[in-house]
């Protein structure tokens, strides 16, 4: 049983390592900014959640227990990672619009990073008196 | 009454469940804890969300999370594949534009992040009005397959969840 466990593991943690390695290759393999962004995010989900993975299953042959505190690691990665991603794009079209080939937004308004018309007066927030 | 005690059950089960996680112990006096924060937290942050969403269909969620992380696993090994073995050269990047139905803030934004945390697409911008998402595709030899594989297969589910 152990053997069976530890055999899993270590598969779980090469697949992991592996995804970790191709994401960085994809950095310096990939040619132009916007492409390079899309290499960090694979590192992120499947090698983090592999490496995860063998972080709760561990303890099943040490004695210690499942561990159920990596969901919360994955969670939080999850909510948090498209963020800093949005972030990074946002930054590459304000420094390259001209040379992307963005589409039009076909709405009466432009992107969002792009458009400066002054948002209405915030509203005054309404009350919940249920 | 008991409304008023949980204006948000959802986020309250939420913090339970949370908090269980973080103790990582099955004990009487977690669950005390947790049932103190589960009450405490949704009070007091109630006033910064007016008018949120209720979540409609909670098995739906729960199926719609089970969905994205078997896409992850599968984009990942795509997405890895192209970084590998295709010529750079070869390697089809584009802009995509992605009208989008969802009236919330919320699930638009649970729509984006799921299309970034997709390997090989990333939500790049979206229209000042809140209608059309801009996306980048790593590799699109058909855009136009891509942006209806998103709104058949995300976008409609979201629908039904937050409805």
């Amino acid at each position: 049983m152990t053997d069976a466990l530890d055999l899993l593991l270590a598969a779980l943690l090469v697949i992991a390592g592996g995804f970790g390695l191709i994401g960085s290759y994809g950095l310096i393999r990939l040619r132009e900014g916007m492409q390079r962004l899309h290499a960090p995010t694979k590192a992120s989900t499947v090698g983090l959640g592999a490496a995860l993975l063998v972080s709760m299953l561990h303890g099943l042959g040490t004695g210690t227990g499942f561990s159920w505190q990596e969901l919360l690691v994955m969670i939080f990665i999850f909510v948090t990672a498209p963020i800093s991603a949005n972030y990074l794009s946002k930054l590459h079209l304000h420094l390259r619009r001209a040379e992307l080939d963005l589409p039009e937004t076909g709405t009466a308004r432009d992107w969002a990073t792009f458009d400066h018309q002054p948002e209405p007066a915030e509203p005054s927030l309404p009350r919940r008196d249920t | 009454m008991l409304r008023r005690l949980f204006p948000h059950p959802v986020l309250s089960l939420f913090l339970i469940v949370t908090w269980f996680l973080l103790v990582n112990d099955w004990k009487l006096g977690s669950l005390v804890m947790a049932a103190i924060l589960a009450t405490l937290i949704p009070l007091f942050t109630a006033p910064y969300w007016p008018g949120a969403p209720r979540v409609r269909n909670l098995p739906a969620l729960l199926a719609y999370v089970a969905l994205v992380v078997w896409d992850v696993i599968l984009a990942n090994i795509q997405v890895a594949r192209i970084v590998l073995f295709m010529p750079p050269d070869r390697i089809r990047s584009a802009f995509i534009r992605v009208p989008v139905d969802l009236a919330t803030p919320e699930a638009i934004a649970v729509l984006a992040g799921t299309i970034t945390m997709t390997p090989g697409t990333v939500t790049a911008d979206m229209s000042a009005d809140g209608r059309v998402l801009l996306i980048h595709s790593l590799h699109a030899p058909d855009p136009d397959a891509i942006r209806d594989d998103i709104k058949s297969r995300y976008e409609t589910r979201l629908k039904r969840i937050f409805g």
